[in-house]
């Protein structure tokens, strides 16, 4: 559905977006996580049209966001980070306005922007001026207006900034229920919103994708099983570093050992433990049953947010899991 | 054609949303009624003079009061034009709702001519008060009718660039009262133009060529002019060009 190929952006001196490829399928709820400031809202206004890409190549729906931006733009239905709303308008009239715009037919309007009010819970304000609604609700009129004329491609940025917890709650329902029948692409500085919304994780930064997986895979890789380092020193070399292994690995719940570093007959390990399973004190024990030191005993597992900032911190680490 | 519409339609009713196009019927109403008034009552007095001065040279109301009166109104919209143009682009670009303007499925000039059309609409409503003076004329006196047309066509057409320049400057900032401002120190430049047409050299007969009161001159003696009809057609142009390219940059700047 959406096709971007080694897209780049450069503005007179920076460079917001550096040849980004990815690709999204029909029906998929994509993530775009990134710090502020990291070519997310500038991918996406090259993907509306908003903006023309300095290199590369953007295609929403088999159409060229260049040679064929009125297609495009037919096809995408867009709420930028501040829903761009008219304070004088009734919200009823805005979204008349709005579905004309995008080429509603005059005998379909009014149904249509009866359907679209109750589908993001906007009815019971519609003859309120848009000036006065809170803060939620003109997000939820802003989503109104993204989906009022059927658009194949949702594209949303930053839908629950600046929104109460209930409120971000009732909105990621909302983009939850329009899947399936729309394409989304949803940007986000948030972590817990890219799992709980998105099947797909497009993670960008400083302009570049640092790495596309599926919601699943990403938290199972990350933070599905817990990681223990340990150091362990047997006394006076009394055993080697694959016998300490093999003691570790039979301690039960384990499901992985790894050495990590070994000097001066001092071991350290990093152990893995399959899912839901606390194995620290068994470890604990383990070791000490055999005579050994234990000289440290700590928990490694990354939250999300630390694999994020891994993933996105100016320092190349090399690999998202264990590196310290 | 539809879109055009659509967008004139939601401008007009924002214009009618706020004080701004209330005020300025009532600015208007006011300022043009006192001249009427004054230019009404020095054409009376000098009837009654000659008249009883027993001279009979014929007093032609259309000379004496409609294009005195025409003349300035024609300087009264310079006035009016920035506030009407002020807020078309520069309010979208603050807001952010230009956004959505642009990422719909409508071509920007379209979005451009919408906006105009809509600024020229309140512009010509605006004028209308000012024909209801003239219709008094019509109750106490037999005006030509066809002149008074010829002079309004004259104030739409110069109506028409004035606000096709102010539609362009509002596009280049995000602030109402900057482009305001700008709007209406060009209209004014382009108006004391016209003070150096006395002279002669090259310089002063571009300046004075450019001024677009001096173009509406003939119209409000009733001349249509196929030179002066260009002069503001191309002005419109020029200026609806110049909005659309900046519409553009915008996108290629941000």
């Amino acid at each position: 559905m959406i096709k971007v190929e080694g897209l780049s952006k450069r503005y007179a001196r920076t460079v917001a977006v550096d040849q980004i490829s990815f690709e999204v399928s029909k029906g998929e709820i994509v993530g775009f996580l990134g710090p502020n400031g990291a070519g997310k809202t500038t991918t996406m206004r090259i993907l509306t049209c908003f903006l023309p890409p300095t290199a590369g190549a953007a295609s929403v729906a088999g159409f060229d966001v260049l040679t064929q931006p009125l297609e495009v733009k037919k096809r995408i239905g867009y709420l930028p980070e501040t829903p761009p709303l008219y304070p004088e308008m009734e919200v009823r009239e805005y979204l008349y306005f709005v579905g004309r715009l995008k080429g509603i037919p005059k005998s379909d309007i009014a149904t249509r922007v009866d359907e679209v009010s109750e589908r993001c819970a906007v009815t019971d304000v519609r003859t309120k001026l848009i000036s006065k609604l809170s803060k939620g609700y003109r997000q939820r009129v802003g989503l109104a207006q993204a989906i009022i004329h059927n658009p194949d491609v949702l594209i949303l940025d930053e839908p629950t900034a600046g929104l109460d917890p209930k409120q971000i709650l009732e909105t990621r329902q909302l983009i939850k229920s329009l899947s399936g029948a729309h394409t989304i692409i949803l940007s986000t500085h948030i972590l817990p919103e890219v799992e709980q919304t998105c099947e797909k994780v497009i993670i960008i930064s400083k302009g570049k994708v640092v790495a596309t997986d599926s919601v699943h895979n990403l938290t199972n890789r990350l933070r599905g099983s817990e990681a223990v380092g340990l150091e362990v020193e047997p006394p006076q070399g009394s055993a080697g570093s694959a016998e300490i292994q093999q003691r570790l690995e039979q301690v039960p719940g384990v499901s992985r050992v790894l050495l990590r570093d070994s000097r001066d007959g001092r071991y350290t390990f990093e152990v893995e433990s399959l899912q839901g399973r606390t194995v620290r004190g068994d470890l604990a024990r383990s070791v000490v049953e055999a005579g050994w030191n234990l000289n440290e005993l700590r928990p490694v597992a990354l939250s999300l947010e630390e694999i994020f900032l891994q993933l996105t911190s100016s320092d190349e680490t090399q690999s998202p899991v264990g590196a310290k | 054609m539809k879109n055009i519409w659509i967008i004139c339609r939601k401008e007009l009713k924002s214009y009618f949303a706020s004080p701004i196009a209330y005020g300025l019927m009532a600015f208007f109403a006011a300022i043009s009624g006192y001249f009427f008034y004054v230019i009404t009552a020095v054409f009376v007095q000098r009837g009654i003079q000659s008249q009883m001065m027993g001279q009979s040279f014929p007093m032609d109301v259309n000379e004496w009061v409609v294009r005195g009166f025409l003349s300035n109104v024609s300087v009264i919209g310079l006035f009016l034009i920035p506030m009407i143009t002020m807020r078309l682009f520069a309010e979208e670009k603050r807001t952010g709702t230009i956004e959505l303007l642009v990422t719909s499925p409508v071509k920007d000039i379209e979005v451009i001519a919408g906006k105009w059309l809509a600024a020229l609409i309140l512009y010509a409503g605006i004028l209308l008060i000012s024909a209801l003076n003239l219709a008094i004329l019509f109750l106490y006196g037999k005006p030509d009718w066809k002149p008074i047309l010829v002079g309004y066509l004259g104030l739409l057409l110069l109506g028409g660039a004035l606000l096709a320049i102010g539609t362009f400057i509002s596009t280049t900032t995000k602030n109402q009262i900057i482009a305001g401002t700008a709007t209406f120190a060009v209209c004014l430049l382009l108006w004391v133009f016209d003070w150096v047409s006395y002279e002669t050299t090259t310089w002063a007969k571009v300046m004075s060529y450019l001024s677009v009161v001096a173009h509406f001159e003939p119209f409000s003696k009733g001349v249509l002019d196929s030179k002066d009809i260009i002069f503001y057609l191309s002005m419109i142009f020029l200026g609806l060009f110049l909005t659309a390219r900046s519409l553009e940059s915008l996108r290629w700047r941000s």
